[in-house]
Parts: C-alpha cells; sequence; structure tokens
C-alpha cells in the first residue's frame, strides 16, 4: 500500500508560513523591511534571527525597551585598494533600523544575542510577572 | 560609493532550476557579489549568511568557478515558528574565470557570512604601462 507520508519539514513550514499567512501572530509586528526576520515562540521567550552578512558585532545596536526591541546598525562600504575598479557591484550597503514587537512584556536583563556567520539569534525571554499562572482546577 | 544615509534593502534573490534538479529540499540562493580588479587580484565577495566554514566548497573546474554553501538548520528546540519573512537555503553560483587568473593560487576566506576569493592575475595579464611619448 502506498501511503503519502510526508515528514514534518522545516523548509516546507518556513514556505507554508510565508506563502499563506504570513502573520500567524498578529502580535509579532515591525516596520521596515531591512533586516527581514524570522521569530520563533513558545510562551515563556521568542527566538528572532536576521541575516545581516558582512557585519560585526560592533555594528550591531539593540534597545529594548517593554514590548519591543529595535535592531539597527550600518553596513559600511568595503574598504577597497585605490587602485581597483569594480566590475559588479550588488551588495548594498547603509543604515538600518528595524523595530520588532512581541506580545508580551521582555526581562530586558535576560536578553541574549549571538551573532555568528553573519547571522544574529536574540532571545526575547517574557518577563516572569507577565508570564500566565497555571490555576489547577480541583474537584470536590 | 554609496551616498552616506542609504537605507539598506532587501535582496536574496533565489536560483532559476536549470536542467537538473536539486537532491536537497531547501531553496537555493544565489549570493550577491561585489567583484573588483586591482592591479595584482580579482577579488570577488558574496554575501553567504548563516552557512558554517567547512559547508563552503569553492571548486574550480574548466575555467568555471563554483561556490557551494550548504546550510544545517534545526528547529529551536520547545520553539514554533511565529513570524517568517525570510527563507533558509544553500548558495550556488559560478564564475567564468579567464585564463590571465593563476587558477592555483586562488584563496577563499569566510567571515561574519561574506566569502571572500582572491584570484591572482597570471604575471603577462598584469597590465602593461606603456609609456606614451610625444613627437
Amino acid at each position: 500500500m502506498y501511503l503519502n507520508y510526508r515528514p514534518l519539514s522545516i523548509w516546507r513550514e518556513i514556505d507554508r508560513l510565508q506563502r499563506g499567512m504570513e502573520r500567524v501572530f498578529d502580535n509579532y509586528s515591525s516596520d521596515r523591511n531591512y533586516p527581514l526576520v524570522n521569530v520563533w515562540a513558545n510562551e515563556k521567550s521568542a527566538l528572532i534571527t536576521a541575516e545581516l552578512p558582512g557585519l560585526t558585532k560592533d555594528d550591531i545596536e539593540l534597545n529594548v525597551l517593554e514590548n519591543t526591541i529595535t535592531l539597527s546598525g550600518e553596513r559600511k562600504t568595503d574598504v577597497i585598494p585605490e587602485d581597483a575598479k569594480y566590475h559588479r557591484q550588488e551588495r548594498s550597503y547603509g543604515s538600518f533600523t528595524r523595530t520588532i514587537r512581541v506580545p508580551y512584556k521582555i526581562d530586558v536583563d535576560k536578553v541574549e544575542a549571538v551573532f555568528a556567520n553573519g547571522v544574529i539569534k536574540i532571545t526575547l525571554p517574557r518577563a516572569e510577572e507577565d508570564i500566565p499562572k497555571k490555576i489547577k482546577v480541583e474537584i470536590n | 560609493m554609496a551616498a552616506k544615509n542609504k537605507e539598506m534593502e532587501v535582496q536574496k534573490q533565489e536560483t532559476i532550476q536549470k536542467e537538473s534538479e536539486r537532491t536537497r529540499e531547501c531553496p537555493s540562493f544565489v549570493p550577491q557579489a561585489d567583484i573588483y580588479e586591482t592591479d595584482e587580484n580579482i577579488v570577488v565577495l558574496l554575501d553567504m549568511p548563516g552557512v558554517e566554514k567547512d559547508n563552503i566548497s569553492v571548486g574550480l573546474e574548466k575555467n568555471i568557478l563554483s561556490v557551494n554553501g550548504y546550510v544545517d538548520l534545526e528547529y529551536p528546540e520547545d520553539y514554533s515558528l511565529a513570524l517568517a519573512e525570510y527563507r533558509y537555503g544553500d548558495y550556488e553560483r559560478s564564475f567564468r574565470v579567464s585564463d590571465r587568473v593563476e587558477q592555483d593560487n586562488i584563496e577563499a576566506r569566510y567571515k561574519d557570512g561574506v566569502l571572500r576569493l582572491t584570484l591572482p592575475k597570471a604575471e603577462e595579464a598584469k597590465e602593461r604601462k606603456i609609456p606614451v611619448k610625444i613627437g
């Protein structure tokens, strides 16, 4: 018997999210479009990733305020030798600012950012007091 | 030179499928490139964020310089995807290199998501400056 077996795939899920319902959580919102971000979330935290090739960690600035995070910086032009001439220049340069809103209050002290291979990963933990408490229902 | 207050733009271009299909499920992108030439070298800069150094291969065969980068992506544990604006994927791009390049001495370096290829020019290809005399 032939079974149409389709294992869960990260590629397919990203495609699906992008094609149909780009904003599943309308709560995660942002303004401009550079850099593009992907947001992973669970009850206690969100993980934001963005591609920022050619920048170093000192070129990037992060600002957290209540439920928003602002990612800004500048990609500078390459310093090339004076006698050099360009044959092709496709990569873009310039400054950027992007603000992303999450649907909860961020615990500012616990925000972590890792920048490796041109990709930034920011973990935004939800403030303890903001996490909904589970109340056990007891039956008499 | 870019203007000082220029804003960054998003550019990510997917590879157009040619005669052969990819075996990997993830999409593939054409890395954006800058190419410049000096008296000594031709330098190619490619934006390939998200790949590990060891997953980049640079090959040269019959004057075709090809660059491949593979991403190794895992689901962050216990998280679900809430917003997807960009796609992850492999990178592939190739360039035709002239005989004027010392093909055995091509150097590749990867840093902060950018691959830098340095192609030294062959001795005879270096520009010969001929002084122009008056008269």
